[in-house]
């Protein structure tokens, strides 16, 4: 029953890794934009719930309420002000200036917060539990995580098959030329890709605070499980990247009931594994 | 001001370093079909993408209505009531054949042609609404180009090559479509290769040759002989 317990707990963390995931895949996805401060954004995220809560005393769930417009409204003036500047031909200044805004991010963090993890409380929801078969807990937290993962997925599946926003998205994906031929503005159009990015992040920074300790340093990490959802996943599928964010966490569990030590490398082998067999990873979107 | 829909005048035009455009100046009355031809690298295109706005540098002016749109951006443009159908058509490859007509309606401007009027001239693609654009004929694929730009009810339309890359047949169907589509009052200007095609259809044509006018005027007003000097770059 170990076993299935770890894979249990795989699934759900793999939940927080789809979460990490979505907001990139969306943004490489529209734009072709690999955003290295991703990781960072997403720990910024988390000190902007902990500090609306220091101020409100709000639950961190209910801080959401603040948190993701506060976040989406920071996307949109950063990719309409910065990023969308350095887009183009070349794919090398947007990863030069997205790689500056993640030291910028991790420095900032550092000079306001200081470099003591924090946690966001979740008081009771984070210890309670339940068990479905002997020997097998699923905490009520993790579960709410991977609950809201989905349904993030499922919302940005709508989003992007059934709504004027998404077509918008997919037509400036395509072709951002003949796109602005249509009358869109595809500044803007990039703006709210990543406006919608850093609502998934915001919700992404308030499960990792709730879920464990959080420091300014922690973000690059979150950006390797993000990358390697989306590749296990493949590209450009949203539901692929949850796929990926389940065998990620699903790998590192049993990594860890192996030994420890072995969590996070586990997750880098099966990563490995799937880039090695299938490049293009396991649900890539189908072309055409 | 006069009937004049659009006014161009003295434009030039670059890719990089390379000037394409020298010079030009012509005018469009509302309702008129203008026929660009010309050699390949005449620089017809390049004509259509500067009155669009995909081509920014340049100098000169290109007013619309009375209006300068020479310094806008495409987006703008196409609100203002020009549209392109590109050469290539350039469907959006991961919409269906009803999205991409009505992301061709995104500006929303008042006028004749909806998606039931796209369906009506183009009833092929009423069967086909639902498929994947880049899954249908060459043919079907410029009926979605060319509905496309009419859902934004233009005031002028830019038709880039639509014969380009199609069979005689379709090339044929395609082309009997013109007068319903130009028929209530739609001004247009149309590249085509095909220059008997080209000049059967146009009140007006301008022949190009390296960026400047070779020759302008009613097609009836020439000889054959003296449009094809014009066209080659020989002394008529």
């Amino acid at each position: 029953m170990i076993w299935v317990n770890t894979i249990i707990q795989g699934i759900l963390v793999g939940g927080l890794y789809a979460l990490f995931a979505a907001g990139l895949s969306l943004i490489f996805g529209v734009m072709r934009l690999v955003n290295i401060a991703h990781g960072d954004l997403i720990v910024a995220a988390a000190y902007l719930a902990w500090a609306v809560i220091y101020m409100t005393g709000l639950h961190p769930l209910l801080s959401l309420v603040l948190v993701i417009p506060l976040a989406m409204a920071f996307g949109y003036a950063l990719q309409f002000y910065v990023l969308n500047r350095t887009l183009g031909r070349d794919i090398l200044p947007p990863l030069l200036v997205t790689f500056g805004l993640s030291v910028i991010l991790q420095n900032g963090l550092l000079e306001l917060f200081s470099a003591d993890s924090r946690k966001l409380n979740a008081n009771a929801l984070e210890a309670a539990t339940f068990s479905p078969l002997p020997g097998v807990g699923i905490g009520y937290l993790p579960l709410l995580q991977f609950v809201v993962a989905i349904a993030v997925i499922a919302g940005l599946q709508f989003l992007f098959y059934k709504t004027a926003l998404g077509r918008a998205f997919r037509a400036a994906s395509d072709d951002s030329e003949t796109a602005m031929l249509m009358g869109l503005d595809k500044r803007k159009v990039y703006a709210w890709a990543m406006a919608l990015c850093l609502g998934v992040v915001a919700i992404a920074g308030v499960f990792i605070g709730m879920r464990a300790n959080f420091d300014p340093a922690i973000g690059p990490g979150r950006l390797i499980f993000g990358f390697e959802a989306v590749i296990i996943g493949g590209l450009g599928n949203l539901w692929g990247t949850l796929a990926g964010g389940v065998i990620l966490g699903v790998a590192q569990g049993i990594g860890a009931q192996i030994h420890p030590g072995f969590q996070v490398l586990a997750g880098h082998l099966v990563f490995l594994l799937v880039l090695a067999i299938r490049p293009r990873g396991l649900f890539p979107r189908m072309a055409g | 001001m006069s009937d004049m829909l659009l006014n161009v005048d003295k434009l030039e035009a670059w890719y990089d370093d390379a000037k394409i455009l020298h010079g030009l100046s012509f005018a469009l009355k509302k309702g008129e079909v203008l026929s660009l031809i010309g050699a390949n690298g005449a620089g017809k295109s390049t004509l259509l993408k500067c009155i669009c706005g995909l081509l920014l540098k340049k100098t000169g002016s290109i007013h619309f209505h009375g209006q300068p749109i020479h310094t806008q951006a495409a987006n703008a443009i196409v609100a203002r009531g020009i549209a392109l159908v590109p050469e290539g058509r350039r469907l959006f490859p991961s919409l269906s054949v009803e999205e991409n007509l009505i992301l061709g309606g995104h500006v929303k401007r008042p006028g004749p042609w909806s998606l039931n009027t796209i369906y009506d001239l183009f009833p092929i693609l009423n069967e086909k609404r639902h498929q994947p654009s880049t899954s249908l004929s060459g043919g079907q694929q410029q009926m979605v180009a060319i509905g496309r730009g009419l859902m934004s009810n233009p005031d002028l339309i830019l038709l880039d090559e639509l014969s380009l890359g199609l069979a005689p047949i379709i090339i044929k169907d395609i082309y009997a479509m013109l007068p319903r589509i130009v028929g209530n009052g739609l001004t247009a200007i149309l590249v085509e290769q095909d220059v008997t095609r080209a000049l059967a259809c146009a009140n007006q044509f301008l022949c190009l040759q390296e960026g400047r006018i070779s020759l302008a005027g009613e097609p009836k007003a020439f000889t054959k002989d003296q449009i094809s000097a014009a066209y080659f770059g020989m002394a008529a």
